[in-house]
């Protein structure tokens, strides 16, 4: 069991419409470790990360996320992964804690673990204000909170440090960062940054993954291509 | 149950916190009780007209609180948040009709006693009793059918037009067993009950509508 993978991809493809958003996708991530997933925008990595969190369905392949077929088990990985998405997903009118603790409770956790996220991301001394009067780096930190209410065993990061400055990028490390040690897949818009936390990479080119390898093995021509 | 509840306190706060819907759905209820009484160039009105005149309004003022039911969901990104969680996803057709049906509740307890004032030539205070479970079984249809009706159309870019193309027709059956189970309470004189058929007929759509939702819920939810 401990050598199951974390995530297990064969031949992922998913469609919308006429235009193919992923095609013929495949890789393996193995539990406790970090994949990158690199490429331009529209390459596919937002599709890839929702059709990982359950959002999404394949139109054909495999995908068996810690164990479990998707998208037959969704329900059960749904418990298991956390997902900083592109939007934060939390109310504008709601302040944080109440948006927090709304997730909490649909999760069935006590709002001690709420405090106490809050408090990690430094959003004690604002979690009383609506969220639609916060500057989007301390949104992003709500997001982040969202995510891991529930000490997820994967952690699926969509451009995680977005609007963050340096200071609140380092708050969040042990929630989201290698410490957190959860399995993580990650994209970034700072390909280097992403490079320095992977220890697999992926890269995307219209849907099709043109690179599976470590960090190490990606040269700058191909990185450059991937953005090309 | 506990997350059709964690979903309906959300729901009821963002309300109270942006008063965005039920606002707008008792202005709209008092306005059209003043169009009529111009539009129809009567002092006030009785029978099953004024019922006609009642449900008609509370009708057209429901499609606003069903157009707006879920577009928090789908601006602010609650859906991807509730398809996230582990829950049983009916539970969110369960909060979103309890929403739907609370608001009405409100609407009605402004928009009633207006339409008594404005345009009701009878009393309303002996008619209340009798006009409370009407009301009831028409609100339950309301929130059941709006509901499943929002869902579908907020999927669509002409989810404002698509709420009341297809909420309307499919709404007409609890209009008329509305609109006739109210007539004889809002006539001069009344016995203050209302007639048991159309009570019946409402209550078997109500069932009927909740059990087509709740099977087609999920389905709607799907990518």
């Amino acid at each position: 069991m401990a050598d199951t993978p974390a995530i297990e991809l064969r031949g992922l493809t998913r469609h919308f419409g006429e235009r193919t958003a992923l095609r013929d996708v495949s890789v393996q991530v193995a539990a406790g470790a970090t994949l990158a997933v690199l490429g331009r925008n529209g390459a596919g990595k937002s599709t890839l990360l929702r059709i990982l969190a359950t959002l999404l369905r394949p139109h054909s392949g495999d995908a068996i996320i810690l164990g479990e077929p998707l998208p037959r088990r969704a329900f059960a990985v749904r418990a298991r992964i956390g997902f900083v998405a592109h939007e934060p997903l939390l109310y504008r009118d709601l302040n944080g804690r109440e948006n927090l603790r709304y997730h909490a409770r649909l999760r069935g956790i006590d709002d001690g673990r709420v405090e106490r996220l809050l408090a990690a991301a430094g959003m004690d001394g604002r979690a009383e204000e609506p969220v639609r009067l916060l500057s989007q780096g301390m949104v992003q930190r709500l997001a982040v909170c969202r995510a891991v209410l529930h000490e997820p065993e994967l952690l699926l990061l969509d451009e995680p440090r977005a609007n963050l400055d340096p200071a609140a990028s380092e708050l969040l490390e042990p929630l989201i960062g290698r410490a957190a040690g959860a399995t993580r897949v990650l994209t970034s818009h700072d390909p280097q940054a992403a490079l320095a936390e992977a220890d697999l990479v992926l890269g995307l080119k219209d849907g099709r993954a043109v690179f599976v390898g470590e960090p190490g093995q990606l040269s700058g021509a191909a990185l450059k291509d991937l953005y090309a | 149950m506990r997350t059709a509840l964690t979903v309906l306190r959300k729901d009821l706060l963002l309300e109270l916190r942006a008063m965005e819907t039920v606002p707008a759905m008792v202005l709209f209820a008092i306005v059209t009780f003043v169009i009529f009484h111009f539009g129809l160039n009567r002092a006030t009105i009785e029978g099953q007209l004024a019922a006609g005149v009642l449900t008609v309004t509370l009708l057209f003022a429901s499609m606003l609180g069903i157009n707006r039911l879920f577009v928090a969901e789908r601006e602010q990104g609650g859906f991807d948040a509730f398809l996230l969680a582990p829950v049983d996803r009916s539970a969110l057709l369960v909060a979103k009709a309890a929403a739907l049906f609370t608001f009405l509740v409100v609407l009605e307890l402004v928009a009633v006693p207006a339409f008594g004032l404005l345009l009701l030539g009878p009393p309303l205070g002996p008619r209340l009793l009798g006009l409370i479970p009407v009301l009831a079984l028409a609100d339950l249809a309301l929130a059941v059918i709006g509901t499943l009706v929002s869902a579908i159309a907020i999927q669509t870019r002409a989810r404002d037009l698509l709420g009341p193309v297809i909420g309307l027709p499919l709404l007409i059956p609890a209009l008329i067993a509305t609109a006739r189970g109210t007539g004889p309470l809002l006539a001069a004189h009344t016995s203050g009950s209302p007639p048991g058929k159309w009570l019946a007929i409402l209550a078997l759509y109500d069932a009927v509508f909740a059990l087509l939702a709740y099977a087609l819920f999920d389905f709607l939810l799907e990518d």
